[in-house]
């Protein structure tokens, strides 16, 4: 079974965001910049079925400029065959993200697409269903844990009471949560063997796909501070100064 | 013009998430008509009735909304779709599974976890984990939205709306519902907890959580839990509160261990009150926090039952 899994270039996750003094967007300038931490846990998912002889095959796709082409190269050193770097420029909304996975799903016949929850940039939490949704499979999102077999698929899910498992048949979508597994770092040999992996390198157009935002952003801003406080010696005091503010 | 809202319930009560939904969809477009998809949910329609600036309650009682498996649910929603200028439902794991499915194939894009309306076709959402509020503008067209309901008031009671039923939709066979091992708690609910204790990596294990448990219960306070904590497995998934976990806005958060990374802030910084007690000074929550104590919390916790209990609590 072939698996296809999309990564995402955004800001490292321990960087703190500034917004641009003009209110169009965030500071990207100089910032680090790394694989979205939930598509890490996707690669990792992937690998791990073809360690255990489920996968055949993975391919590690990026929409975005030419340095996203650093991202698939991270994918190849943990493991992933092949990339498919869609170049473009400026921001691409989830909708045409999967739009353009729609189409490359449609050549490549995956039984698998494995795509993080949602992205820490814009924390949309939208491209892997919508992709399901475009392609008429099931999907398994927030996975906690994975068991697949030839046709199907039993996904654990994260939800807002606790566990559900969904039994969903492939080829199907699946969006990582935290605690799907713990992503391996890529050892030297392997960051190595990634330089002589083959990237495919693709446009929107190709796939026939208008990624222009439909959504206008009409402003970027930081949010309301939020004042530090006092500190207090006791726990007495403390809960003093509660009953004082009626919290308690 | 006229909105639709997915209603948040578990087949016998109907979550308050859903009137803060209608809040956010009264301003979006009105009347607001809900939707009420389950098994055996005539309570919920009821309950969801009695929602003020509801007109209508649509309800689909059928086996195959049990458990909101998403394939199913795109297909109601869909099948009534062409009646509303706009489709929203509260940014639940339910509404974030369900909603971009029915936006894609309404070829709509979707705007998430909104925070106000600024206008009917303007809206403010968090990027970056809160750290950035971005203000969008959705083009012409039919809208679909998740909303952050911390963000948003309930809608009153004293509505009396009429309650339709409405026909199941296809079954595309793609997905079903398999189990669920769900938290039994007789605490409050995490996201409409009047207070919250959470606790972090500073409690050590499962056994040392239940410090936190012991003052969460004095207060009457639902307990929450940072991503550290989770990943140790000292409690659930569910209790996590943070930018990819839940997102809570009590009337007082009191955060024990916890360093206050800003995935975790991102889900508690709307408190309307925040304590915190750590060890650690120089710990980040105390940048947020309006009272802080320096303290070993082993130490503070049995003191805060204690005293707690001598207040009577």
């Amino acid at each position: 079974m072939k698996v296809l899994v999309p990564v995402k270039r955004v800001i490292d996750y321990n960087v703190k965001v500034r917004v641009k003094a003009d209110q169009t967007g965030v500071d990207l300038a100089n910032v680090k910049m790394s694989m979205n931490p939930f598509d890490e846990i996707a690669v990792e998912e992937a690998v791990r079925l073809k360690e255990k002889g489920k996968a055949t095959e993975i391919v590690a796709i990026s929409i975005g400029p030419q340095q996203a082409s650093e991202t698939i190269r991270t994918a190849l050193a943990m493991g992933a065959d092949r990339g498919i770097l869609v170049k473009t420029d400026g921001d691409v909304e989830p909708l045409a993200v999967a739009k353009i996975l729609k189409a490359i799903v449609d050549a490549e016949q995956p039984g698998l697409v494995i795509t993080g929850k949602q992205a820490i940039d814009d924390d949309s939490n939208q491209t892997g269903q919508m992709l399901a949704a475009l392609l008429g499979w099931g999907q398994g999102t927030f996975a906690h844990k994975l068991d697949l077999d030839q046709n199907a698929a039993k996904i654990e899910r994260e939800i807002d009471g606790g566990l559900q498992t969904v039994e969903v048949k492939l080829p199907a979508v699946m969006t990582t949560d935290l605690r799907l597994n713990e992503p391996r770092y890529a050892s030297l040999p392997n960051i190595m063997k990634a330089k002589k992996k083959p990237i495919e390198e693709k446009s929107p157009a190709d796939y026939g796909v208008d990624v222009a935002p439909r959504l206008k952003v009409l402003k970027v801003a930081e949010p309301a501070k939020r004042g530090g406080g006092v500190k207090v010696k006791t726990v007495a005091e403390l809960l003093d100064k509660l009953s004082e503010a009626g919290a308690i | 013009m006229t909105s639709l809202v997915l209603a948040e319930h578990d087949n016998k009560t109907l979550s308050d998430a859903t009137a803060k939904t209608v809040t956010a969809a009264a301003s979006v477009s009105a009347p607001v008509h809900v939707l009420v998809a389950g098994e055996n949910c005539a309570a919920v329609a009821e309950a969801a009735a009695k929602i003020a600036g509801v007109e209508k309650v649509l309800v689909a009682d059928d086996a195959l909304y049990a458990h909101l498996v998403a394939e199913t649910m795109e297909t109601l929603i869909l099948s009534i779709a062409d009646k509303y200028d706009a489709i929203l439902a509260p940014a639940t794991t339910n509404g974030k599974n369900i909603l971009p499915r029915v936006a894609a194939k309404l070829d709509v894009p979707q705007i998430s976890e909104i925070l106000k309306v600024v206008s009917p076709d303007t809206f403010e959402r968090p990027i970056y984990a809160g750290n950035a509020i971005q203000t969008v503008q959705a083009p012409a067209g039919k809208k679909v939205i998740t909303v952050r309901v911390t963000a948003f008031k309930a809608a009153g009671d004293g509505g009396s709306a009429a309650i339709e039923k409405i026909a199941a939709g296809s079954d595309p066979g793609t997905a079903k519902f398999a189990g669920e091992a769900l938290s039994k708690s007789e605490r409050p609910e995490l996201t409409s907890a009047k207070i919250v204790v959470s606790g972090g990596r500073g409690l050590g294990s499962a056994e040392n959580f239940k410090l936190i448990e012991k003052v969460a219960d004095r207060l009457h306070a639902a307990v929450g839990a940072s991503r550290a904590a989770v990943d140790a497995g000292y409690v659930p998934n569910d209790y996590q509160v943070g930018q990819t976990g839940k997102v809570v806005a009590p009337d007082l958060y009191l955060a024990v261990g916890i360093s206050g990374a800003i995935q975790h802030l991102a889900g508690m910084k709307d408190s309307k009150i925040i304590a915190a007690i750590n060890k650690d000074e120089e710990a980040p929550i105390f940048q947020v926090a309006d009272f802080g104590l320096v303290a070993d919390l082993f130490q503070a916790l049995p003191e805060m039952d204690q005293e707690l209990a001598k207040r009577g609590r």
